[in-house]
């Protein structure tokens, strides 16, 4: 990891609804440039992109009333890193069961939305995540979504200790089922960033 | 499992930790309050207006009795709603449900935590239980949200263990200025302490009757320390932007959406709104032809004990 090579690159992060804020705290402290998308225009000038937690039939919803949606996709398909946490994830995936709205299938997995339960079901846990090195990262899981099925040519980057897989990675598609953003440990973000730069390079 | 070290929360970040509470309990209440964020929560009285509310995009419901435009007329007291109506609200929709209980109430929010809503709102729209104390929130595993006026009432409900503030406004009203003043007096206060030095500080801390490290962490910050959304009289999609350019951080609409003319074109409009809040061009779109927003009411007819915001200070 050169620093020079962080300077120059530029992350967008989904601003719709949702923590997007604190996604952009991460990276400011990493000393990386970000900007906030809100329309097709802002998607300009961009190294990769964060789709932050929320929730999943809102930011569904506004995707489609500026035809970001359409534009994300394009630009996916054409290689740009993209990582989305939580309801990221959701809306990345290929199916999802408790949501009424399609989303942007971008990443070859099925996922099940609040299927740990209601909010006095939200927890939080240690997590290894062996690309990330042995030290346990703390896994905070808000509502979220669990990924019932994957394409074989997903590669699982973390699984809880009940083997459920909670991070995963489809070429330029990254998504986690909890939120990095949240604590102080920026490892997963600095992967995503790992990503982007050999995309840009 | 393994006991870590690795649990660490953002210094950047002005989640306040309790010393009565558990960091990592505080982290997931507060947490869900974040995701909220750059939303808008509903108001809803039954199954119906909860789909609509979630097809348009609210992030949240808030399921009622009766919005508080009839709660307002209907006068006598206001009580925490039949929780067979909240569960039935839980089942018909996949966004998060708050529901209120009155201030002081811990029974009514020991039930709610029971049937498991997402958030609970101790709201001055209902008639207080206590007039001396607010529910001790850090006893629960559900979290709070608490309506305030100024800086004062924002931290002595965060120190009570909200993790969640929104302004108290005039609930049922359709009238924002109430809420425009509460945002206002946070951001100036919250300015004004900024500006203060140490010791000062310690005399705001036992004026507001809060801990000094509370107070502290506002000056650092500059901000709450936890989510702050508008409540209380937001009608149309410009009061909705003009709450966000005032600096909160989502919306809260009541009466607003069921009393208009065209509930759902309504709604979905305060949602774009929200999020294109700067985006002039964008308001204008979404505010036209939307029909008869609710009727509206001069706040300064209401006497003061009829005020809404006067109870639980």
């Amino acid at each position: 990891m050169f620093m020079s090579g962080i300077k120059n690159i530029t992350i967008g992060i989904l601003a719709l609804q949702g923590d997007f804020f604190e996604h952009a705290q991460v990276l400011r402290n990493l000393g990386v440039k970000n900007k906030y998308i809100k329309t097709a225009d802002d998607l300009k000038n961009i190294n990769g992109l964060i789709i932050p937690g929320g929730e999943s039939t809102v930011m569904a919803r506004l995707l489609k009333l500026t035809g970001l949606d359409k534009k994300i996709v394009f630009l996916a398909k054409r290689g740009l890193p993209i990582w989305g946490t939580c309801a990221g994830l959701i809306l990345l995936s290929n199916r999802v069961r408790g949501g009424n709205f399609r989303p942007l299938r971008l990443l070859p997995i099925s996922v099940n939305r609040n299927s740990y339960g209601r909010q006095i079901n939200s927890f939080s846990e240690p997590l290894v995540v062996p690309v990330l090195g042995q030290k346990s990262m703390y896994a905070v899981y808000i509502r979220a979504p669990q990924i019932t099925n994957t394409n074989k040519n997903v590669i699982v980057l973390a699984r809880r200790l009940n083997k459920q897989a909670v991070a995963v990675q489809y070429q330029n598609i990254l998504g986690t089922a909890f939120h990095p953003e949240l604590t102080a440990d920026s490892r997963f973000h600095g992967y995503f960033l790992a990503l982007v730069r050999k995309n840009a390079s | 499992m393994k006991k870590t070290n690795n649990f660490k929360i953002k210094k950047d970040s002005p989640s306040y930790q309790l010393k009565s509470g558990s960091p990592r309990l505080w982290l997931i209440k507060a947490g869900l309050a974040q995701m909220l964020k750059g939303g808008v929560i509903m108001d809803v009285v039954n199954v119906e207006q909860a789909k609509i509310a979630e097809a348009a995009g609210a992030c949240a419901v808030m399921a009622l009795e009766r919005v508080p435009a009839d709660i307002r007329a209907a006068g006598g007291v206001a009580r925490m709603a039949d929780p067979g109506l909240i569960i039935a609200i839980m089942k018909a929709v996949s966004i998060p449900v708050m529901a209120k209980c009155r201030i002081g109430h811990f029974v009514e929010a020991q039930i709610l935590e029971a049937i498991e809503v997402d958030y609970i709102d101790e709201s001055e729209v209902l008639t207080p239980a206590d007039e001396e104390a607010h529910i001790n929130k850090t006893n629960f595993q559900v979290p709070f949200v608490c309506g305030c006026r100024n800086l004062g009432e924002a931290l002595r409900r965060i120190n009570e263990g909200a993790a969640m503030i929104r302004t108290k406004g005039e609930a049922g009203t359709g009238n924002v200025v109430e809420a425009v003043r509460h945002q206002k007096a946070l951001t100036r206060e919250i300015k004004n302490l900024q500006k203060l030095p140490l010791l000062a500080c310690q005399k705001v801390a036992k004026a507001m009757r809060v801990p000094l490290a509370l107070v502290l962490t506002v000056k650092k910050f500059g901000r709450l320390p936890v989510v702050n959304f508008a409540a209380g009289g937001i009608a149309t999609p410009a009061d909705a932007a003009l709450m966000m350019q005032l600096g909160s951080d989502g919306v809260f609409v009541g009466s607003g959406i069921f009393k208009s003319k065209n509930p759902a074109k309504t709604a979905r409009a305060i949602v774009a709104a929200v999020t294109h809040y700067d985006n002039a061009k964008m308001l204008s779109k979404v505010s036209a032809n939307l029909g008869e927003p609710m009727v509206g009411q001069d706040v300064r007819a209401i006497s003061e004990p009829e005020k809404l915001s006067a109870r639980g200070i």
